[in-house]
């Protein structure tokens, strides 16, 4: 029943957290892993990368308490979520969520979970880099309502 | 003591992080702390009192009416985007 939670400038290695979710595990028939990633197209703008702020004292307990809440509603062994912060580029991570069970069900609807609960209450802020032919601006993402829906149909 | 901190656009419109107030008042909450900023700042009003403004106290997410004690950390920020 282990959670690890990461955050961090550094890239991560989704084969090393797969084994960590893996390893010397045999209780759990199942694994469910999301990686997020920098996309090179966001609100109809296009991007060259983007600069991730944080609160680096409340990140940590809110994705903490973000497992305790999926533990609460799922049958789950392990359970690993990476944050990176700072600057990134086109195709590079920027999130990881894996997490084990007995059965698919349940780490299909967690790691889904934890996703959607990260997305509307971690401390996180994007600032994207968009490119207009030869000028280049830096915008703060808006949230997005669509967030808020989907992380409310948890409750 | 209280420590009052900043994030993202907010941070960027004050142009300041961090702000230490050495002597609040007895039985503050965090709405006479915004409105103790507004006054110091009036240029921080429309930012501070923004509807979408989150606050969040010693790192849990706060309601207007919590009350604060000496040592507290508050801090206010935009709705949050990452993920």
């Amino acid at each position: 029943m282990d959670t690890f939670i990461r955050v961090s400038a550094e890239d991560f290695s989704i084969a090393d957290e797969v084994d960590k979710l893996t390893n010397a595990n045999v209780d759990d028939g199942a694994m469910v892993t999301f990686t997020g990633r920098v996309r090179k197209r966001n609100d109809g703008h296009d991007v060259t990368g983007l600069f991730l702020e944080h609160y680096p004292a409340m990140t940590n307990k809110l994705l903490a308490d973000i497992c305790q809440q999926a533990r609460a509603k799922w049958q789950l062994n392990r359970i690993v979520v990476i944050h990176r912060v700072g600057q990134l580029y086109l195709g590079d991570n920027i999130v990881f969520v894996g997490v084990t069970s007995e059965h698919r069900g349940d780490a299909f609807a967690a790691a889904e979970f934890i996703m959607d609960y990260l997305k509307v209450s971690a401390p996180f802020w994007k600032k994207e880099t968009r490119v207009n032919g030869n000028s280049s601006t830096d915008k703060w993402v808006e949230a997005k309502a669509s967030d808020q829906e989907k992380a409310g149909h948890w409750s | 003591m209280l420590t009052v901190l900043f994030f993202a656009q907010l941070r960027e419109r004050l142009g300041t992080d961090k702000l230490i107030i050495e002597t609040p008042a007895e039985s503050w909450t965090v709405a006479d702390l915004t409105k103790h900023l507004v006054d110091q700042y009036p240029e921080w009003q429309k930012s501070l009192l923004a509807s979408n403004v989150i606050t969040a106290v010693n790192q849990q997410v706060a309601d207007k009416a919590q009350a604060l004690k000496s040592g507290d950390e508050i801090a206010y920020f935009p709705p949050v985007t990452g993920g």
